[in-house]
C-alpha cells in the first residue's frame, strides 16, 4: 500500500517552515473530526452525505501524495451516491494510513 | 489585485493563499467558508477575482456565480476535473485549477487574469460525465470516457444528487454528471414531467399517485404543488 508523503506540500512552501507546520496542524485538527463523521454516515447508511464526506477527506488524500487511494477515494464517493459502499474497506484503510501518518508528524 | 477566496475546506483556503503570496499584487482581502457569506460581502465590496471551490455543501460554486450580480473574474477550484465543460458556460470564469494546485497550475490561470478570454487549466477533464446526445429514442451519456446509450423509454426516473444526477433505467441506474435542467431538454416532453424540483418522472410508468406523491417502480416521488396541475393534465382519468 503506497504511503503519504510531504512532497507536495514541500514544493508548496519552498521551504517556508511555518506554512508546513500551519497545513500539518489543519491536518491534525480536521482529519480526525472529518473522518468520525464520516464514519458516522457510514453507520447510519447515509450514504449521500459519506460521500460529500468522501469528497473532502479526498483532497486530504492528494495532498498527502496518495495517487491510487485518491483514485479510490473518487470512484468510492461515486459509488456512494448510487447506494453502494463496496470500496468501504478500501477506503477506510487509506485512513488509517493517514491516521498513522499525522500521528507520527 | 482585489481577492477573495470561497471554499468550504479550510486546508484548501490555506493553500490558495500560499500560492498567493508569489505575486505580490495580489491581495487576498477575505477568505469565506460558504457562498452566501460571500454573497453578503459581495453586496457591500467589490472585488477583482474570487477564487471559487465548485463543491460545497447546500450551495455550490455554480450557485453562487448564477446568484451574483456582475460577477468580477473567477478562477474555479475543484478536486472533480469533469466540471470544466459546464465551467465554460460562465463568461466570468477565466480559470480551472484541479486540486491539489500545484505553483505552476497557479501560474498559468493567473497569467490569464489580465486577459478576458476564458483559460484550460492543463488539466483539462478527459473524463467529464454529461449528457452528450440525444438522437430518436436514444440518450448517449459519457461516463468514464465511454458514451453510453441508454434507450429513452426505458428511462422511469431521473433524480438531482448534488452535481450529479441519478438516471434510473429498467435495466440499471447511471450517476451520470449533469443537471435536470440539461437532461429535461433532451427529453421528450410529452413523456416525461418534473414533478419536483429534484425529480424528472417517466409519466407512461407511474403505478399511482397520491395527493403530493406518486409511486414509479418502487419509488416514492414527491410531487410539488406548483407541478401538480401539469401532471394531472397528463392521466387519462376517468
Amino acid at each position: 500500500m503506497e504511503q503519504p508523503n510531504m512532497s507536495y506540500i514541500n514544493s508548496l512552501s519552498g521551504g517556508d517552515k511555518a506554512f508546513e507546520e500551519k497545513l500539518i496542524a489543519i491536518f491534525k485538527m480536521e482529519f480526525p473530526e472529518e473522518k468520525k463523521i464520516y464514519l458516522c454516515n457510514m453507520e447510519n447508511k447515509n450514504f449521500e452525505m459519506a460521500s460529500q464526506n468522501v469528497h473532502k477527506l479526498k483532497h486530504k488524500i492528494s495532498i498527502l501524495g496518495l495517487e491510487k487511494s485518491y483514485r479510490i477515494a473518487a470512484n468510492f464517493e461515486k459509488q456512494l451516491l448510487q447506494g453502494d459502499a463496496s470500496l468501504v474497506k478500501e477506503f477506510e484503510t487509506i485512513l488509517s494510513i493517514i491516521d498513522t501518518y499525522l500521528k507520527k508528524l | 489585485m482585489n481577492c477573495i477566496i470561497i471554499d468550504d475546506d479550510l486546508t484548501a483556503r490555506v493553500i490558495i493563499r500560499q500560492l498567493c503570496l508569489n505575486y505580490p499584487e495580489i491581495t487576498i482581502s477575505e477568505e469565506f467558508s460558504n457562498a452566501i457569506e460571500a454573497i453578503k460581502f459581495l453586496n457591500r465590496n467589490e472585488v477583482d477575482l474570487i477564487f471559487l471551490d465548485i463543491h460545497m455543501p447546500d450551495f455550490t460554486g455554480f450557485d453562487f456565480i448564477e446568484t451574483i450580480k456582475n460577477p468580477p473574474k473567477i478562477i474555479l477550484t475543484t478536486s472533480d476535473s469533469n466540471f470544466a465543460i459546464q465551467a465554460f458556460e460562465f463568461h466570468c470564469i477565466i480559470g480551472y485549477l484541479v486540486k491539489p494546485i500545484t505553483q505552476e497550475r497557479f501560474e498559468k490561470a493567473y497569467k490569464k487574469v489580465s486577459s478576458s478570454g476564458v483559460v484550460k487549466d492543463s488539466d483539462e477533464p478527459t473524463s467529464s460525465e454529461k449528457v452528450e446526445m440525444n438522437s430518436g429514442n436514444d440518450l448517449y451519456v459519457n461516463i468514464d470516457r465511454r458514451l453510453i446509450k441508454i434507450d429513452i423509454p426505458s428511462i422511469y426516473l431521473i433524480e438531482a444528487k448534488g452535481d450529479y444526477i441519478n438516471v434510473k433505467t429498467e435495466a440499471k441506474n447511471y450517476i451520470v454528471h449533469s443537471t435536470l435542467k440539461k437532461i429535461e431538454e433532451k427529453l421528450p416532453s410529452e413523456l416525461f414531467l418534473k414533478v419536483h424540483r429534484s425529480f424528472i418522472i417517466n409519466t407512461k410508468k407511474i403505478i399511482d399517485i397520491e395527493d403530493n406523491s406518486v409511486l414509479i417502480k418502487k419509488d416514492v416521488i414527491p410531487v410539488s404543488r406548483s407541478n401538480r396541475p401539469e401532471l394531472i393534465k397528463r392521466l387519462n382519468l376517468l
